[in-house]
């Protein structure tokens, strides 16, 4: 299991490096978008992080959470058949297989990853600015 | 000492609170996108409230007594606007107006703090 949580930043900074994640995932779908090979069973299926939330303690009793990436899965989608004979990659009847990525699905997945991020960046520099002022007190 | 400590208690309580709720909320929008999480927070009042009643003390009649900890503020779920397909109940609008809010609290609680502390400052000096 994984220690316990600090302080606000460390809740903050849990979260950047899930959404972190997320978005080398959605880059790889992308840059994978269009790969096609000649079987089937060997096609790039996209990525997507499962998140899960980690509680301070066991019970959840003081309330406190931050996010981690419990495992990575691929999405089991079937791939696109194109004939293609002339794809050098192509079986023996022709046909190839592209990965089958929805990249309108990864746009929106990028664009709530960069918000959850930003989000999470702006918290930070919040709590920063914060403690900053609370260690001049009294000055 | 006593009289420093019934000037500053409210505020230093008052932060206190404060830093813990924005740990909590800190919390809902980092599991924005995690599915069944339920956002949390707690009520400003019933926590500081409980800060600052008298407590009495509770009699330990042998060492292995445990410790009552009396400033335990129940921390209640959110209730969402509009619930997501996954179960999560964090809605960012919220959290964001949520988090702003007890920030600027946690600055007014802190200028207060200040010119509490600048005020006796004054008295101690007799400038």
């Amino acid at each position: 299991m994984i220690d316990q949580i600090k302080n606000v930043f460390d809740i903050a900074a849990r979260s950047l490096s899930a959404q972190q994640v997320r978005l080398n995932t959605i880059a790889s779908n992308i840059a994978n978008a269009h790969t096609k090979v000649g079987d089937p069973e060997k096609v790039y299926r996209p990525l997507r992080p499962i998140f899960e939330a980690v509680m301070n303690d066991k019970q959840g009793q003081d309330g406190i959470a931050t996010v981690a990436v419990a495992e990575v899965i691929a999405l089991n989608k079937a791939p696109t058949k194109i004939y293609e004979p002339a794809n050098p990659a192509a079986d023996k009847d022709g046909f190839v297989y592209e990965s089958p990525v929805d990249q309108e699905e990864e746009l929106v997945e990028m664009l709530d990853a960069s918000r959850a991020y930003q989000n999470n960046l702006e918290v930070l520099s919040t709590m920063r600015s914060l403690m900053v002022r609370t260690i001049e007190i009294g000055k | 000492m006593q009289v420093f400590k019934n000037a500053l208690a409210l505020y230093s309580d008052s932060l206190g609170i404060r830093e813990q709720r924005s740990k909590l909320i800190a919390g809902n929008i980092a599991n924005a996108s995690t599915p069944e999480f339920k956002a949390r927070d707690i009520s400003f009042k019933d926590a500081i409230d409980r800060a600052t009643e008298e407590q009495t003390p509770v009699l330990k009649t042998h060492n292995q007594h445990f410790d009552i900890n009396d400033d335990y503020v129940e921390i209640g779920y959110r209730q969402p606007v509009q619930a997501a397909e996954d179960g999560n109940t964090v809605e960012m609008s919220v959290e964001q107006v949520q988090f702003s809010e007890n920030v600027t609290r946690y600055q007014i609680s802190l200028a207060l703090l200040n010119k509490k502390i600048s005020g006796l400052m004054t008295a101690i000096k007799g400038e």
